[in-house]
């Protein structure tokens, strides 16, 4: 039977408990010594863990993914009168010969190619991420934006960061780490959003949403929507998700060079 | 003995947030086509397999099918089920149902289109019928929440097209959908599990933005049944026999090579490329659908929605 006076014992146990709760956790930082630096980290406060080998799995555009389509082939993307004219003007072999087999290999084309992707903490504020397809690499920094060069790149500056949902009256905080990641990503140089000349600007701001998914037969999926704002180019952001699926290691990894026709 | 249950009732406490914990998803929520506009909106080519995981009894499904099974008066009005909100060109209007004494909400609700019903999402822990009970077109879906994602679990579908060319699920099929907001996006990525005509779960996103100018309805429109083919017997039921499918290849006028065709698990995987890199031409010049974007309100439910231009322009 419920009485006032078992209420308020529960309410003390529920104290004392989560007061050990606190104590393990704040023992567990501060064994090293660094409890402030180990409790701020952008490693530590992940919302998920995207380490690891990804494949992209390409159930989605798959005529204009898996293989290089014709020029001019540019449907599903809203692109301009001056983005159109752009993509009917694509010549591989110029591209090839001019040394940029890379354009479509840049940031916005890139995460949505057949690749596989290597994902990696290089110290606890940067996430390193490895393609095959390419052989790129992506650097996502957490921090100040101010703090990087702006010297535009294929792979341009991203700025990474974790999203939690705001907090709401009448729910309690989360006690695990809950919601995902934001990347932007500037600083392009002007590059293809898909391998048969769609082009992109060095205007361009990339927006990417990362999240991990476990589905029911335990197989984890990386998610990322990819919001790709470019006014040269498209009348309107072109805003698309990339579904990858977690390998057990990394045995099927397969570089390849960049190419400009396959 | 009270003092080790309050202590697991405080443990329970608080292992029980993250599951309760939600966000708002409510909202018209509009379907943009940046991805597989073309089978989305105008319609996959015949023969298009590409994409999908599927077995062989599905490709022999599809290679029998003639979109003139559509035409019969009893099939006219027949809805997709719920793995077309993914598939088809529609957003959709969602809403939540609470309890109106503690406030917790029973069920999100998701409009229907023209050719798909509402559907209702249990959140009040109800369990799924048993195995046999009746299968809808909207099916039975319980959702939960992981953090800030709703995972929805959707059983007792009716059997439905996976594709608009005569890819086939079954009533067996189960579909997991994660419902996550990013500000005025909605991203969707569905898990389809079909041990019939799948050889491995089928699995697809959908990224959705929020328009209030957008017009959905939350019921679909009447239906009634007229004669769309004058020519067709009463007692006919197009479909082509083994072989005799006139549009099986037609994938071919983009290049492809036969063993891109009939879809398959390991055609949806990079190393599948090193297997027709030798065998696909590409066409010098785009054939279909390539003017460009209209920049208009074209799109499948109006509001500020974009389309392509001239969809039907051919070669």
């Amino acid at each position: 039977m419920i009485t006032p006076a078992s209420m308020e014992r529960l309410a003390k146990q529920c104290a004392v408990v989560f007061a050990m709760i606190l104590c393990v956790t704040g023992t567990t930082s501060t064994q090293d010594g660094e409890a402030d630096r180990v409790l701020t980290t952008p490693r530590v406060a992940a919302t998920d863990d995207f380490t690891g080998n990804w494949v992209a799995v390409i159930s989605e555009d798959w005529r204009w993914r898996m293989v290089t389509p014709a020029r001019g082939d540019v449907a599903s993307i809203p692109l301009t009168a001056l983005g159109l004219e752009r993509a009917h003007q694509w010549d591989p072999v110029e591209d090839a010969a001019a040394g940029e087999a890379c354009k479509s290999y840049g940031a916005p084309g890139l995460m949505r190619a057949p690749t596989r992707l290597n994902i990696t903490w290089t110290d606890d504020e940067t996430l390193l991420i490895e393609t095959d397809y390419g052989m790129q690499t992506r650097m996502l920094r957490f921090g100040d934006a101010s703090d990087l060069p702006a010297v535009p790149s294929l792979q341009g500056h991203s700025i990474a960061s974790w999203e939690s949902p705001p907090p709401t009256r009448g729910r309690p905080p989360s006690p695990t780490p809950e919601g995902h990641l934001v990347v932007v990503t500037t600083s392009l140089t002007p590059g293809y959003l898909r391998k048969n000349g769609v082009p992109y600007s060095s205007d361009t701001v990339l927006t990417e949403y990362w999240d991990v998914f476990t589905a029911p037969n335990d197989e984890r999926w990386l998610v990322i929507t990819s919001i790709v704002h470019d006014p040269e180019n498209l009348q309107v952001d072109w805003v698309t998700s990339l579904n990858f699926k977690q390998e057990p290691d990394g045995s099927r990894w397969n570089p390849t060079p960049c190419s400009t026709e396959w | 003995m009270m003092r080790i249950g309050g202590v697991a009732f405080c443990l329970l406490l608080g292992l029980a947030t993250p599951t309760s914990a939600q966000i708002d998803l409510s909202g018209t929520w509009a379907s943009r086509l940046h991805e597989d506009w073309m089978e989305r909106w105008p319609g996959p080519d015949a023969g298009d397999l590409t994409g999908l995981p599927i077995n062989e009894a599905a490709v022999e499904r599809a290679r029998s099918y003639s979109p003139s099974l559509l035409a019969l008066p009893e099939r006219q009005c027949l809805f997709y089920g719920p793995s077309y909100t993914q598939i088809g060109p529609f957003g959709f209007l969602m809403w939540s149902e609470a309890d109106p004494v503690d406030g917790h909400v029973v069920a999100w609700r998701m409009s229907g289109a023209v050719d798909k019903t509402p559907r209702a999402i249990w959140m009040d822990g109800r369990p799924h019928p048993s195995a046999s009970a009746l299968h809808t077109y909207s099916g039975f879906s319980t959702g939960r929440w992981e953090g800030s994602t709703l995972v929805v679990t959707t059983t007792h579908m009716k059997a439905s097209p996976l594709r608009r060319n005569g890819v086939p699920t079954s009533d067996q099929a189960v579909m997991t959908e994660y419902f996550a907001r990013y500000g005025d996006r909605l991203t969707v990525l569905s898990i389809i599990d079909d041990p019939v005509y799948l050889e491995e779960p089928y699995v697809l996103s959908r990224t959705y933005q929020e328009d209030p100018e957008t017009v959905i309805a939350i019921f679909p429109s009447p239906c009634t049944p007229g004669v769309e083919a004058p020519g067709l017997a009463a007692d006919a039921v197009p479909h082509y026999l083994p072989g005799q499918n006139p549009f099986q290849d037609q994938m071919r006028l983009y290049g492809l090579p036969p063993a891109a065709l009939e879809g398959g698990a390991s055609t949806l995987y990079p190393e599948f490329r090193e297997l027709i890199e030798e065998l696909y031409s590409r066409p010098e010049e785009c054939g279909r659908y390539c003017c460009g974007w209209d920049g208009g309100n074209s799109g499948p439910n109006g509001g500020s929605e974009t389309t392509l231009a001239c969809v039907s322009r051919e070669p």
